[in-house]
């Protein structure tokens, strides 16, 4: 198995967690290194969860199974507790800060996980987790909206992905809108010097 | 160009003007692109040189029509969103039947819809290649039931082809093609959601020619299927499931890799997980894989053969035990009696899906080797996390109607039939306005049995889409057999559930497309001469209460048409965005808003409900909701 990387990304709806995906397909054609993706779609307009597998490496598979992805990037940190069943100890996990209460919150039909908690019980069954706050990060970018990009630059510092940063960045000039690409590149490289400081 | 979740005809539409051509037409034999396993079957399509594509929509199916309708833009292949599945494949038979390529493309439950015409377009046959699409969903992602849809293979007695993997998914489909015209029989090509939605490098081949016009040869003694022609219709069924089996021997889709006497039959996804499986646990010199493509007829000698030299054999399928049954039966022709199992207790379920960890944990257990497994993390310390259910969009029509019925309804005892589409979400709390719901077009049959033997007020939800797809014939029933109940049609002009995409009741020129017509539900209804009749703009909330009360009360069947355009869809035709509302001051913090509204642009802050300018749409119910007049616009 270890020439296989396993990551799993989770978001809200809305997120562009399907665009960070196509920037890591893009990134690894580049690379020359296989990689094969599976999602579900469907309830993303609708506020509900979307979830990426990508299996970078000689592998057939096109999901991965509950305790078995090297790293985890999540959107949302609700999302990144809930999607703890996908990893082991030796996982490294990354998640945005900034939540999102579903709207079952909203009606009092379930709490909100608190923050610190959430960070602590993170750490405690996993390799190492980098949080970080992606949507200030993103404004200072310039957009709100390159939260993704932020995600992406933290994941890629980790350097657990057999992708580079080099290779993220062509495929981010390609694959996302020009008149984004200098936020985008900008978003990035704020969330990987983030990540390097934790 | 992003691709959305939920792709949205119409934002895709309007960047497709004025940019290159579409990417699944390039002629670039050789060339690799990374695609989407729908784009994939698209994309063989058009290498099968396609000429016609109908289709209705459903997930996991839905990108392959979409991208179909992109390319019929700019090329001479003719794709039509059909009224419903059945009718989507009576026009493919008679392209088919006229000489010309035709695929037809459908979720597995449309299969049943389009069942009548398949059943005895297997006797009649094609001319032209015909390739049936189910797209089977395991685990129901997007689905009311995961069934088998192999066993329509049995039941119609056509060939199944089965791809395992994305790059598969393309290649299997000119042969699907070949293999139609070889037999002149519709071929029925099946796939999982993790085919359809798994992404992987694909390398091109050469686009066929594509030839768009057709003839038909009259020889009504071979197509008009009376009871005399028929009969030797269905001798050369069976001839052509002859042929049909001694084509699956030598399909290059049926093989056999690795060594061993321990064997493992499989088909679909399974075979990507058990690749992984054997390297992982090291017995790939121990097992031989049969992977079978080519799954109906099955190919009974090729078994027979690869039973014969193993000792003890696994069928990993998700599903039903459709390969296990006839592997079994071919032991026993065979006379071979080794240990053959597929679905029990201790192996597969016939739920669901399967995973890589499942099948490596299953087949390590079954042939009695060592498999390393890695714990879990432990979860029990973790927090209840809030559930994050899809919900109605923040503006969305439906919710005002919803809320109305309830409001219009109260005293009553209710049943609620609902139906397929965005509304179906409407049966979750705080809404919970949906009470029955089995099949496209149920909500208005159902409606008439509920009405006749209960003493419950009956009001039932059907969509746009939906209403055109199957609940005419339940409201025509209602008519002629003199129910009593109040149809609510939930007119959001387009079909939102699946992606924004056509049906007969959508104003066309919205999206700048042009030969079209359209039809009004109105006057659909009007002309089945339903007796009490209504329309409602679901945004004007007390008028539409009134109104709902009056159809309620009448004694007999009722329609209310609640006539508003999707919310979402609308967005991409306005060039200013409505004005958002916030919570004033005059808040008392009854909560009526979030608790009977439950609209996602709401929020909680220090305990006290504010809106998210940023989602909220502006449409003002929640305004007209609040006892205090407390949620007012935003001033400019």
């Amino acid at each position: 198995m270890s020439d296989i990387t396993r990551l799993i990304i989770v978001a809200v709806g809305g997120q562009g967690n399907l665009l960070s995906s196509s920037v890591l397909g893009e990134a690894a054609l580049l690379a020359g290194i296989p990689l094969r993706m599976s999602e579900i779609h469907g309830m993303a307009q609708r506020g509900g969860v979307v979830e990426s597998a990508l299996v970078f490496g000689n592998a057939q598979s096109t999901i991965i199974s509950d305790g078995e992805a090297d790293v985890l990037l999540g959107f949302e940190p609700s999302e990144t507790l809930r999607a703890l069943n996908k990893c082991n100890a030796r996982t490294v996990v990354i998640t945005n800060l900034s939540p999102l209460p579903p709207f079952t919150v909203a009606i009092g039909k379930g709490v909100y996980p608190d923050i610190a908690e959430l960070q602590q019980i993170i750490r405690a069954k996993t390799a190492r987790l980098i949080a970080l706050n992606a949507v200030d990060l993103a404004k200072t970018a310039g957009n709100v909206l390159s939260v993704n990009m932020v995600l992406l630059g933290a994941l890629i510092q980790t350097g657990i992905l057999p992708v580079t940063a080099d290779h993220v960045k062509q495929a981010i000039r390609t694959k996302t809108k020009a008149a984004f690409v200098d936020i985008n590149i900008r978003a990035f490289d704020l969330g990987f010097e983030t990540a390097s400081r934790q | 160009m992003v691709r959305l979740a939920c792709p949205s005809m119409l934002i895709l539409l309007l960047s497709i003007e004025g940019t290159n051509m579409h990417k699944l037409l390039t002629d670039q034999p050789g060339a690799t692109m990374v695609l989407l396993g729908n784009e994939a079957i698209t994309r063989g399509a058009i290498e099968a040189g396609v000429a016609v594509a109908t289709t209705y929509p459903g997930t996991p199916s839905s990108e392959i029509s979409l991208n179909f309708f992109q390319i019929s833009q700019e090329s001479s292949l003719y794709f039509e969103y059909s009224t419903n599945e059945k009718v989507a494949l009576e026009v493919a038979a008679a392209t088919a039947n006229s000489g010309v390529r035709s695929m037809c493309v459908m979720k597995h439950v449309g299969l049943n819809v389009a069942a009548d015409a398949l059943m005895t377009l297997a006797y009649v046959g094609v001319k032209g290649g015909l390739v049936i699409i189910t797209a089977d969903d395991p685990f129901m992602f997007s689905s009311q039931n995961e069934q088998d849809n192999r066993y329509y293979g049995k039941l119609s007695g056509l060939p199944i082809l089965e791809p395992s993997s994305v790059e598969e998914a393309k290649n299997m489909i000119p042969y699907a093609f070949e293999l139609s015209e070889s037999l002149q029989e519709p071929v029925i090509f099946r796939t999982t959601t993790r085919i359809n939605h798994s992404t992987a490098p694909v390398t091109l081949g050469a686009i066929r020619d594509r030839v768009c016009k057709g003839d038909f040869t009259k020889d009504p003694f071979n197509y008009v299927t009376v009871p005399a022609v028929s009969r030797k219709l269905h001798v050369k069924l069976l001839a052509n499931l002859d042929k049909a089996a001694e084509l699956s021997e030598t399909s290059p889709y049926n093989f056999v890799s690795g060594s061993g006497v321990w064997g493992i039959v499989c088909n679909g996804v399974s075979f990507a997980y058990l690749c992984d499986a054997l390297r992982d646990l090291g017995i790939q010199d121990k097992v031989k894989l049969l992977r079978i493509g080519f799954s109906h007829p099955m190919p009974s000698k090729l078994i027979k053969g690869f039973l014969g030299s193993c000792e003890k054999v696994l069928v990993v399928e998700e599903g039903e035990p459709y390969m296990e049954e006839a592997v079994k039966a071919f032991a026993q022709e065979a006379g071979l009696t080794l240990p053959i199992n597929g679905k029990s207790k201790d192996l597969f379920s016939r739920l669901y899906e399967f995973n890589p960890r499942l099948v490596r944990q299953v087949v390590a257990a079954y042939f009695g080797v060592p498999c390393k497994v890695e714990p879990m993390v432990d979860l029990s310390n973790v927090p209840e996390i809030p559930q994050r259910p899809p919900n109605l969009c923040a503006g969305c029509s439906h919710r005002a109607t919803f809320y109305e019925v309830k409001k219009a309804a109260d005293g009553l005892s209710t049943i609620y039939p609902t139906d397929i589409g965005c509304y179906t979400l409407g049966f979750l709390p705080p809404l919970s306005m949906g009470d029955f719901l089995i099949c496209m077009g149920s909500s208005a049959g159902t409606s008439c049995g509920f009405s006749k033997v209960t003493d419950k007020k009956v009001v039932s939800f059907i969509g746009d889409s939906t209403f055109f797809h199957s609940g005419i014939p339940g409201l025509v029933n209602a008519v002629f057999n003199k129910h009593n109940f109040t149809l609510v049609i939930l007119d959001n002009g387009i079909t939102a559930m699946t992606g924004h995409q056509p049906n007969p009741g959508v104003d066309m020129g919205l999206m700048n497309l042009q030969g079209y017509g359209q039809i009004s539900i109105e006057a659909v209804v009007r002309a089945l001469g339903v007796p009490h009749i209504a329309i409602i703009q679901p945004y004007k909330v007390k008028k539409s209460i009134e109104t709902l009360r009056e159809a309620f009360n009448f004694k007999g069947v009722s329609v209310v048409i609640a006539q508003e355009m999707c919310t979402l869809y609308a967005k991409g035709f306005k060039k200013t965005k409505s004005r958002s509302y916030y919570i004033s001051d005059k808040c008392r913090n009854h909560r009526d808003c979030i608790s009977q509204l439950a609209c996602p642009a709401f929020f909680l802050d220090a305990e006290k409900v504010k809106i998210d300018p940023v989602i909220c749409s502006g449409c003002a119910v929640c305004a007209q909701v609040c006892p205090e007049n407390a949620i007012l616009p935003i001033k400019a």
